[in-house]
């Protein structure tokens, strides 16, 4: 009796793991499961100390409103593809502050010259420090930052059309 | 024209697996000797229409056929011919049909080879491999087809990942999938012995070629893979314990522990379900391998970035062939026969140390592989399993193999004693420690233990060939004439111990690497472990598809000319990508290693290895391998009961 | 396409995979100590690289910033608490032990005692003695002995 159950042990755990790859497979199809995604550790907490030039965490707490933070580069690809999305966030009257990570002064002027620039308020992070203090691994990406300094919200990557579409009906509200 | 008729060879190649699965199986079944005779001939067909297929890739390759999308993804017109042939395997669909290649392949050297075997028998394994073969085909045909044209035809190809483009990395592909996809006959041995309900001391003899042949394919493949990416990748490591490395590792535990328990299946006539189950999951793993690669699901340089309906397809594939055959393992197993009885302490319990080890080892890399993956999917934390863990987990588990692996042979079947067993090694115990206690004086604790057990491993290998030829002990003639009557298994045995000690000493010798990175101007010094390198000069060189800058080392030892190496930076044209070639000096003792990063201020970032001791990390895999050659070659392996005459009578 | 962007970020480590002479500390002790601590430490956007061995631009400054703090007195687990408040477990290499990597730690352990439960069960299942022998075989075996 033992034997027969012991024999069936093999066949028990393969299901097992057919049945939790399935579900890796359909999460990956549905979005749900992202093996490469890092979220972030800053959702609803307090958003780091920082002082750059252009802006410093006081100055974006002071605005006692909801506020987009953006960290881009002007070396960086998917950044122009996102520029688009980001000017009709503009339109839509979304509060952007735009972090220039790693990137010289005069790259991202350029870059702000050719594809517009959605900012309101311009920071340049050159050593990359303050972007490890938002646990950033790259660019772009993106923060919904509250009234009262709390992240709310993180995206990495390009922002896709219909979170735009959320974020500019959340912030006009 | 040719990407038709390859694609034909395809289409063709599955029906003849269709047949080659339902026929010979069926008459097996129903004992139908006519239908028994068709497996060799199907099988044959098979492996033929495969070859042309895979004949047609290359052809179009190195014609440049860009209207292929395979070719035009990753190909380009000025990629060395080399590169244009061997990359028919580097790419994903490519490497699809070559795996169904090699299946075929086994099919066909079964059908050529299998004479002795009963006639049942050779007509289940090659019926499995028929089924298997099957389905493979078909996800190659239906979803991953590399015969798949684009129109228009660019006007060249997209090129292919430049550090592909590599020698090593061209034949490492091939050499593993032989080995990963050898499983599937002893995969299918196993699946034939629970389809006729009984395993005996034959079937023991007939799964370890097999098995032989398919370890040693991944012992190389494994060693060549870690071999490139220590002089590829430019700092020295060789073994990350990364997702897809451990894809490789597991198959290779399973077949070790495969190895071992079908020679007391063979002696003994014991240990034959656990054997079955080991031939199943040794195959399991291997496709396993193959289907996290593809599937996007794990985080590694080695993966294709796939499309998860691609990962769906082949785990629908992979539920049937393993959840098939542990299915028919957990519903047959009982029918095979009891077993043999033996002693705790026996040679047959050495085996079965083994086997639980080396399972318990490959239990942990899976848990530590696949962690992670669960984690996030159940409980959605991100955690990463990296060498640290491994390190800690694996080693002690290892220990005990390394010190059993010694000791087994000593032990007769059934009943031994421990005592009379160790006493025989008694120099081989002090040799060991006095190489531990020398390294410690150089080391840290535990790479001078390592070292300590691979002297152990070493000699513990030598001292069973000095057993068997009873030297000291019989005159020195009678001994070299012992030597020389020894079957070749024994060698084969000998070699696969050596050569593991070999590279556990390769690698614990590396906690001794020492490396510097300087900044060179051309005609100044650098010191690394006593030997002097001085930059010569910088230059530029083209190659067909790439430029380069060079810098000339000219490296003495004590004043004395070593030799000068060239280690360059390559960048690519099409795919915009640089690397970074480093250079190796061996003399199979120690790697002299140089590395050229950026250049600065008219000087260049070189960084300087000193290995002692690395090349044996290879030597051993090679010698591994050359053991399980030997054991192949030996000549009771190749005379089975029957023998092929009585064979030929009993069916005419 | 998408493979071939996704291969590209991968690979395009090996390149700048030698670190800069200038990055390393002073001090061979703490340069050492840093480099150990760094093979612990993951490079966050390459596959399963630790920060020593990575040539990425992230990995370059987490190393510049352990070698900061080493050098400004911080220990190893400091370190180690401020990287996990902003990248979380992730970047740890080897796992902390807390209750959910618990059944992972315990691995080795749980292996070897499932395969000797294993072995017993086994071994108690399939050594059930022979049938004693009825009368008909009994006569029939000492027919075959007397002969």
């Amino acid at each position: 009796m033992n034997r027969r159950w012991l024999l069936l042990a093999p066949l028990g755990i393969a299901a097992g793991a057919g049945a939790s790859f399935y579900a890796m497979l359909s999460g990956m199809k549905r979005g749900t499961f992202d093996p490469r995604g890092l979220p972030s550790q800053l959702i609803d907490k307090p958003l780091p100390e920082f002082n750059l030039p252009g802006f410093s965490r006081a100055d974006v707490v002071k605005q006692g409103r909801p506020v987009l933070l953006n960290f881009f580069a002007s070396w960086c690809v998917p950044c122009i593809e996102e520029a688009p999305t980001l000017m009709k966030l503009r339109a839509a009257r979304v509060p952007l502050w735009g972090i220039a990570y790693k990137d010289k002064s005069e790259a991202t002027d350029a870059f702000l010259l050719r594809h517009g620039n959605p900012f309101a308020h311009l920071a340049r992070d050159l050593s990359g420090d303050v972007g490890i203090e938002w646990g950033i691994t790259g660019v772009p990406e993106t923060f919904v930052v509250d009234g009262s300094g709390i992240v709310r919200w993180h995206f990495a990557g390009p922002l896709p059309d219909e979170a735009a579409q959320v974020l500019a009906t959340r912030f006009a509200a | 024209m040719i990407a038709e008729l390859g694609h034909f060879g395809l289409a063709l190649a599955v029906a003849f697996a269709i047949a080659q699965g339902i026929l010979p199986l069926w008459g097996a079944h129903r004992g139908q000797a006519r239908l028994m005779q068709t497996a060799p001939a199907l099988a044959l067909g098979q492996m033929i229409a495969l070859g042309v297929s895979f004949l047609c890739l290359v052809l179009a390759s190195v014609a440049d056929d860009f209207s292929v999308l395979n070719i035009a993804e990753n190909s380009h017109s000025l990629k060395p011919l080399l590169y244009k042939i061997t990359g028919a395997w580097g790419s994903h669909e490519g490497s699809i049909l070559f795996w169904c290649l090699i299946l075929a392949i086994c099919g066909g050297l079964v059908a050529l080879f299998g004479g002795p075997l009963p006639a049942s028998l050779r007509a289940r394994v090659i019926g499995v491999l028929g089924l298997t073969a099957c389905g493979f085909e078909m996800f190659a045909l239906l979803e991953s087809n590399p015969f798949a044209r684009i129109w228009p035809p660019p006007l060249d190809g997209r090129d292919m990942n430049p550090l592909l483009q590599d020698p090593g990395l061209a034949f490492h592909p091939p050499i593993l999938y032989f080995g990963y996809v050898g499983m599937a006959v002893p995969f299918a041995f196993a699946v034939a012995a629970l389809l006729e309900g009984r395993i005996d001391a034959a079937w023991g003899r007939w799964v370890r070629p097999w098995t032989l042949a398919a370890w040693s394919a991944l012992t190389g493949g494994i060693a060549l893979g870690s071999w490139w990416a220590y002089y590829e990748l430019g700092w020295g490591g060789f073994w990350f314990w990364d997702p897809v490395e451990n894809a490789s590792l597991l198959p290779w535990l399973v077949a070790t522990a495969l190895l071992h328990s079908a020679i007391v299946v063979e002696k003994r006539e014991a240990l034959k379900t656990w054997t079955v189950l080991l031939a199943i999951g040794a195959f399991a793993f291997s496709l396993s391998g193959t289907f996290l690669v593809r599937s996007g699901i794990l985080n590694s340089v080695h993966s294709f970035a796939n499309d998860p309906a691609r990962g769906v397809f082949i785990l629908g594939l992979l539920a049937l062939v393993i959840g098939g055959s542990l299915l028919l393992y957990a519903i047959r197993a009982p029918k095979l026969g009891a077993s043999g009885l033996f002693a705790p302490v026996s040679r047959e319990g050495g085996i079965v140390l083994n086997n639980i080890l080396l399972c318990s080892i490959a239990a942990v890399v899976v848990t530590g592989t696949l962690y992670p993956l669960l984690a996030d999917l159940l409980l959605g934390q991100k955690i990463s399993v990296g060498p640290p863990f491994f390190e800690a987990t694996v080693l002690p588990l290892a220990c005990p193999v390394f010190f059993a692996m010694a000791v087994g042979p000593f032990l007769s079947w059934k009943r031994a004693h421990l005592g009379p067993a160790l006493i025989k090694l008694w120099w081989v115990a002090i040799v060991a420690l006095v190489v531990g206690l020398v390294a410690s004086m150089g080391m840290h604790a535990v790479p001078a233990i390592a070292m300590g057990g691979a002297a152990w491993m070493m000699l513990g290998a030598l001292a069973d060939l000095v057993e068997r030829v009873r030297l000291f002990r019989v005159s020195l003639g009678n001994s070299v004439s012992r030597l020389l009557g020894l079957p070749l298994s024994s060698f084969g045995a000998m070699l696969g111990h050596f050569g593991l000690g070999m590279s556990v000493a390769g690698i614990a010798y590396m906690s001794l690497a020492a490396q510097t990175v300087v900044l060179l101007h051309p005609g100044e010094h650098a010191q690394v472990a006593g030997y002097d390198v001085k930059l010569v000069e910088l230059h530029d060189a083209k190659g067909s598809n790439y430029n380069a800058r060079v810098a000339t080392l000219d490296i003495t030892l004590d004043g004395r000319p070593v030799v000068t190496l060239s280690p360059e930076r390559r960048a690519f044209t099409t795919q915009a990508m640089t690397t970074t070639e480093a250079k190796i000096h061996t003399n199979l003792l120690r790697d002299l290693y140089m590395v050229l990063g950026e250049e600065r201020d008219g000087g260049a970032v070189l960084r300087l290895h000193h290995n002692p001791l690395a090349p044996w990390i290879w030597l051993g895999a090679l010698v591994m391998a050359l053991g399980a050659g030997c054991s192949l070659a030996d000549r009771r392996l190749r005379i089975a009961a029957p023998t092929r005459a009585a064979a030929k009578a009993a069916r005419a | 396409m998408i493979r071939i962007l996704v291969v590209l970020l991968l690979l395009a480590a090996p390149a700048f995979a030698i670190s800069d002479p200038r990055e390393a500390l002073p001090d061979p002790a703490m340069e050492a100590r840093a480099v150990t601590f760094g093979t612990t430490l993951r490079c966050l956007v390459c596959q399963n690289e630790s920060i020593e061995d990575s040539g990425s631009d992230l990995a370059r400054d987490l190393r510049r910033i352990v070698r900061t703090k080493l050098a400004a007195g911080e220990n190893e687990a400091q370190i180690r608490t401020w990287l996990v408040a902003r990248y979380g477990d992730f970047v740890l290499l080897k796992p902390p032990i807390t209750l959910f990597t618990l059944a992972l730690w315990a691995s080795p352990v749980l292996c070897l005692l499932v395969a000797g439960l294993v072995m017993l069960l086994m071994r108690r299942s399939t050594a059930t003695p022979p049938a004693p022998l009825t009368e008909a075989e009994r006569r029939r075996l000492e027919g075959l002995t007397r002969t």
